[in-house]
């Protein structure tokens, strides 16, 4: 499966926006952890925005830079959401919540609860009725919604706006998902066209056929070891250094995701 | 519209099974359609003291996953297994690993809180000192609460090893699987697809929709003009989809078309002209190849609340007029949330066969607001074309267009 890239969206601690980040990715400067702020997510009305929990809003705000990249009306984008755990932060203010004797559950804090709460808030935002997806793999969850949108490109032949993201896992329930850095990453995807300016080739493995990507820079890897959605992290890389590279993520014990980077030249 | 140009290739239903409170099995489902026998009681589940009816799949309290299952021992995966016991489903997927390979067939699993119940009870459980959860729950979250639990559980039971994912947007999980799974083949990715959905009762649906008001006190009456909201459920549902050149031959039964939407409104409410509705039907048409005339049935949402079901009448009058017969099952079922898409899929499958238009079970007198021809009676005759309808939170549409080959 070929599809090609329009738009990049990024956030995670020391990387705060796709073309901020790319020398760092592309290993021309140097990686530096920072504590990520906040992030706007402007495009969510102040009422949502309000209302919506940080994983909304950094899922948001890389899909929005991505979205405005790609120049592409996210009216006509139909979108992926991957994430391992989804509302973490949320589960536990529910559980919190159910474990009184009162359980007095808030609608709003229910209805956040959702594996599709960012994806919703995006549709809402965008005021899209395109096709929306959450979905989960684990670990793998990247790799899966990579799939998942790929698929949707080269079966559809429509635009596809994939954002894959977890967050920081709150206590007491970082003892069963010890994640510590938020990450969040989006990608603009259609159909190979005659401007694309990169394309991505997809191909499945069986087994273990080839070695899965790591990092050269420490702190980099260990990022991408501590959170799903930063399995992304090598295609991202091979994506910055703008050359033809081919990087191997895992998808379950049986599968391989093999993805080569062809930067165009037009 | 589809982007992508012409229909879609059928996809057979070549084995599927079906757990909901109804029975175990497609066999006990369908004979309490046929009998008009309701699952809904008032809530006995756990300590939960709401007043409302609920369909809970009995006996799930009385066995636990054990040997090499042990770890994915939870309410949600013990449904899970008690789905994959039934209508020899297994035996049917071993064959087709033997046609294509474990790595040939993929599985697409729906689910909209997976094991939470997992969670609710270790928050319970904490170390009134230091605040920690139960050991036993933070080494198996993995394989409980986590959102792809069911779908590694499902592939490890069956022994398969292609693309898996779990999907979760709310009551249209595992509607979409369909989808999913339709495009990975498209795209070469597996020849085969175990799709399915399964969602079992939890404290946070039971307080949650309480919370939103949403919770009838009786069991649910969709399309009534007194209905008062909807009854939650829990079921677990598989179906083996295959190309129609290489499935096994006993399905007659076949996935026409899909179409998927969001209304881009609100979370927890439908649009009012339920806009995006009317494109994930369209849509699914359009992916079929067919006509709103040859739909003879639609198998609504149908959830019995107020707003779902006269948005829904909007959006559906507005495609098909009040030509087609339209009618809920939740009355039998209960809402099971992300097992609504597969449970609906099945009893749609399941009436194709039959020849049965189900009625609406429950519904006293039609809502004579609603302009579509709801049928609260069964009726019997031929039945080649029916459409099912999954509409969610977060504004998350899927229809599906279900047909006899």
């Amino acid at each position: 499966m070929d599809v090609a890239v329009g738009g990049i969206g990024l956030l995670a601690p020391g990387l705060s926006g796709w073309k901020e980040s790319r020398p760092v990715l592309a290993g021309d400067r140097p990686y530096q952890p920072s504590v990520v702020l906040s992030p706007e997510a402007s495009i969510l009305p102040p009422n949502e925005r309000r209302r919506s929990s940080d994983s909304v809003r950094w899922a948001v705000q890389v899909a929005q830079e991505a979205i405005e990249q790609s120049g592409v009306d996210p009216r006509n984008v139909s979108t992926v959401f991957a994430s391992s755990g989804g509302e973490m932060s949320v589960f536990d203010q529910l559980c919190r919540v159910l474990a009184t004797e009162e359980r007095l559950v808030s609608p709003t804090l229910f209805h956040q609860s959702v594996h599709n709460a960012a994806a919703g808030y995006w549709g809402i935002a965008t005021r899209s009725e395109q096709s929306s997806t959450a979905l989960s793999c684990y670990d793998d969850s990247f790799a899966a919604g990579l799939v998942e949108a790929a698929a949707m490109v080269e079966a559809e032949r429509c635009v596809v706006l994939l954002v894959a993201y977890d967050m920081a896992v709150p206590a007491p329930l970082n003892e069963a998902r010890p994640i510590t850095e938020g990450f969040a990453a989006a990608f603009v995807l259609a159909p190979p066209a005659h401007d694309s300016t990169v394309i991505l080739r997809l191909r499945l493995e069986q087994a273990r056929v080839g070695e899965s990507a790591r990092l050269p820079d420490v702190a980099l890897e260990r990022l991408r070891l501590n959170n799903p959605a930063a399995r992304s992290l090598p295609l991202l890389c091979a994506i910055a250094a703008g050359v033809r590279r081919t990087v191997v993520l895992d998808w379950l014990e049986d599968q391989r995701l093999a993805l080569t980077v062809e930067p165009c030249r037009f | 519209m589809p982007s992508s140009s012409g229909p879609m290739a059928p996809l057979v239903l070549s084995a599927y099974t079906l757990v909901t409170a109804n029975g175990r099995g497609t066999g006990a489902v369908l004979e309490a359609i046929l009998a008009r026998r309701s699952a809904l009681k008032l809530c006995d589940f756990e300590d939960v003291a709401l007043k409302t009816y609920i369909g809970r799949v009995a006996g799930l309290e009385d066995f636990s996953l054990d040997h090499d299952l042990q770890p994915f021992d939870c309410r949600n995966n013990r449904l899970a297994w008690l789905g994959l016991q039934q209508d020899g489903f297994t035996v049917a997927v071993a064959e087709a690993k033997q046609r294509y390979g474990a790595h040939r067939i993929a599985v697409v699993m729906g689910t909209s809180t997976s094991g939470i119940l997992e969670t609710e009870h270790a928050y319970r459980a904490r170390d009134p000192r230091t605040g920690a959860l139960p050991a036993r729950y933070v080494s198996r979250y993995r394989y409980t609460h986590n959102m792809f639990s069911v779908g590694y559980f499902v592939r490890t039971c069956l022994g398969l090893e292609g693309p898996a994912m779990v999907i979760s947007t709310a009551c249209s999980s595992s509607a979409k699987v369909f989808a999913t799974a339709a495009r990975l083949m498209q795209a070469g990715l597996c020849d085969a697809a175990v799709v399915g959905g399964v969602d079992s009762l939890c404290h946070t649906t039971l307080y949650g929709f309480s919370a939103l008001q949403l919770l009838s006190s009786d069991p649910c009456r969709p399309c009534d003009e007194d209905r008062d909201g909807l009854s939650l459920g829990e079921a677990a549902g598989y179906v083996l989809l295959e190309r129609v050149e290489r499935a096994s031959g006993r399905g007659a039964v076949a996935l026409l078309g899909y179409g998927e939407s969001t209304d881009g409104y609100h979370m927890s409410h439908p649009h009012p002209e339920g806009a995006g509705a009317v494109r994930a039907i369209r849509d699914s048409l359009a992916r079929a190849g067919i006509r709103p005339e040859a739909v003879e049935y639609v198998n609504l949402h149908g959830t019995a609340t107020k707003a779902n079901d006269a948005v829904e009448d909007k959006a559906v009058y507005s495609v098909f007029g009040a030509r087609p017969a339209c009618s809920s099952t939740k009355g039998w079922t209960g809402h099971t949330l992300g097992a609504a898409g597969i449970t609906e899929a099945i009893i749609s499958a399941l009436c194709l066969t039959k020849g049965l238009i189900p009625g609406t079970l429950n519904c006293q007198r039609v809502d004579p607001a609603l302009q579509c021809r709801i049928v609260r009676d069964h009726q019997f005759g031929a039945l080649s074309c029916v459409v099912s309808n999954i509409f969610g939170f977060g504004g998350n549409n899927c229809s599906l267009v279900l047909g006899k080959l």
